[in-house]
């Protein structure tokens, strides 16, 4: 062999790279905790073993579904699987579906104590500078009076210890780090720079669809730390943001992460989605949640609805971002696949929302049915260095940057 | 203090019962597993980072590590790591194979009944 010849680019694995992109391009900001190398590298793992899973394991478990776990339960049953609890209990007794289930949940569970280890060695330096940030600053209105609902304190969703909204000591941001800058482990870099990539798709879509819309006050409901509203505040400068959410550590690191993004039309209001009567009718242009609904609960989805019809001047728009609804033509192994996070991952209300008919649920919040909307989008992001949701092939169920979008005009 | 408020808290339980999929026996070492797999992911990668800055200030030319030939001496002792770092993972196996070959072995409780 010639050793002065270049190496084959097919032989060349970097070439090929397909995954998740190095944590170390992710965007930081004042509040972003510091990260040491084997911080990083675990986030990185992680990353990768969500991507393994999705990618390298799944597929297995898909095959196992079609050649045995669907056909015994055929032959036990004298007919085939007919909805999404069938097939999941069947799979439930397949190794493969179990072994994939206990890592995925394993995953998660790591990817938890690896945020919280980097959020809580450093809190009370997080506390510091979201105070030097925040204190009297207007924008942040917290209210300890504000009720955690149960369909948020009953279990922490996704896996994630004491939710958005618990706080060890006044003015704790733990929380809202631990979600900020390790939600990379299950987005796998495809929500962008600044986990913004949601926000920027909802933006792109409404510039294309209604061009001349031009809204001076904004609501986003449940926006936590603000990673989908702060692209709304950017694309509208002269427009007005408000983000609601429950946990007043995500808010107070909300308003800190937009001040040190130099984003300042945003404010951030500690309330329920259900109960925005701070708000006088018809305060404001756009309202949106982001990834928001499957948290709910089928009354507090009915509230926040009707809050939101209330809320919506003449020539407003409601736009609610979430994973794709269990269609009658979605196949039953993607539907109870989906469902996982439901059942084992602690979004309890996911399974019910996601068979719930939304346009019923808006045409009684009082919207009008030729007034709904309905489309898709997928995550925005700087694809020089993030993967682009549109050319993923991996089917991480439930997890992708690809949405539906349900909403209505007024 | 933050890194013992760490030691306790980032491993806390999220509200909600767990599931398990597998033999609570078998999740649980896999568990333990796959957290000692993200520690060796993280050494491999503090390693290459190391190389890697060592060839960036010219103290490690490219291929000098696959290259690297160790003497009789430094072949010997890296062996003796292998072999002793596979005793300690096998240990469990190592002691039921020694229980194997015995036939009737007496419990510490029971020689404490016996002694009583």
């Amino acid at each position: 062999m010639d050793s002065s010849s270049a190496p084959d680019r097919r032989n060349d694995p970097a070439a090929h790279y397909d995954g998740p992109p190095d944590y170390r391009v992710v965007g930081r900001h004042a509040l972003f905790p510091q990260t040491s190398h084997d911080e990083i590298e675990r986030i990185n793992f992680l990353a990768q073993m969500n991507r393994h899973l999705a990618g390298r394991i799944v597929p297995g478990v898909k095959a196992a579904y079609e050649a045995r776990v669907a056909p015994a339960f055929q032959k036990e049953n004298g007919r085939p699987i007919t909805d999404r609890h069938e097939a999941r209990k069947a799979l439930l007794k397949d190794p493969t579906f179990q072994t994939w289930s206990a890592l995925r949940r394993l995953t998660m569970e790591q990817r938890q104590q690896a945020g919280r280890w980097t959020a809580i060695r450093q809190r009370e330096q997080l506390a510091r500078i979201a105070a030097d940030l925040t204190d009297n600053d207007p924008r942040l209105q917290l209210d300890g009076q504000v009720v955690v609902p149960r369909y948020v304190s009953a279990v922490d969703h996704h896996c994630m210890p004491g939710s958005y909204y618990t706080e060890k000591f006044p003015g704790d941001v733990t929380n809202g780090a631990n979600y900020d800058h390790a939600g990379f482990v299950t987005t796998g870099g495809l929500l962008g720079k600044y986990s913004d990539g949601g926000g920027h798709a909802v933006v792109k879509w409404v510039k294309r669809n209604l061009p001349d819309f031009s809204p001076a006050r904004i609501l986003e409901i449940g926006g936590t730390v603000g990673h989908s509203s702060l692209p709304l505040a950017q694309a509208f400068p002269d427009a007005q943001m408000t983000v609601v959410d429950l946990g007043a550590p995500v808010l107070r690191y909300g308003l800190a992460r937009a001040k040190s993004l130099g984003v300042d039309n945003v404010e951030f209001v500690q309330a329920s989605g259900e109960d925005l009567s701070r708000f006088p009718d018809e305060s404001f242009d756009w309202i949106q949640t982001t990834m928001f609904l499957h948290e709910l609960s089928t009354g507090a989805l009915a509230n926040i609805f009707r809050e939101t019809r209330r809320l919506l001047r003449p020539g407003g728009i409601v736009l609610h971002v979430e994973q794709p609804q269990y269609a009658p033509d979605m196949p039953l192994f993607e539907q109870a696949m989906r469902d996982w996070d439901a059942f084992y991952n602690n979004e309890p209300f996911w399974s019910r929302m996601h068979e719930m008919d939304l346009d019923s649920a808006m045409i009684a919040a009082g919207f009008d049915a030729d007034s709904l909307i309905h489309g898709g989008v997928t995550g925005v992001v700087d694809r020089d260095l993030f993967p682009d949701a549109q050319e993923d092939e991996t089917e991480d169920y439930g997890r992708k940057a690809a949405w539906h979008v349900i909403g209505a005009t007024v | 203090m933050s890194f013992a408020d760490a030691l306790n808290e980032a491993g806390a339980k999220a509200a909600g019962k767990r599931p398990y999929f597998l033999e609570p026996q078998v999740e649980r070492v896999l568990a333990i597993t796959m957290a000692i797999a993200q520690e060796l992911a993280v050494s491999r990668q503090r390693a290459d980072a190391l190389e890697r800055l060592l060839k960036a200030k010219g103290l490690l030319a490219e291929g000098e590590i696959d290259a690297f030939a160790p003497d009789a001496a430094a072949a010997a002792e890296r062996a003796m790591w292998n072999q002793e770092y596979i005793a300690r993972i096998l240990r469990i196996v190592q002691q039921e194979n020694e229980a194997a070959a015995l036939s009737d072995e007496v419990a510490s409780g029971d020689v404490g009944d016996e002694l009583a």
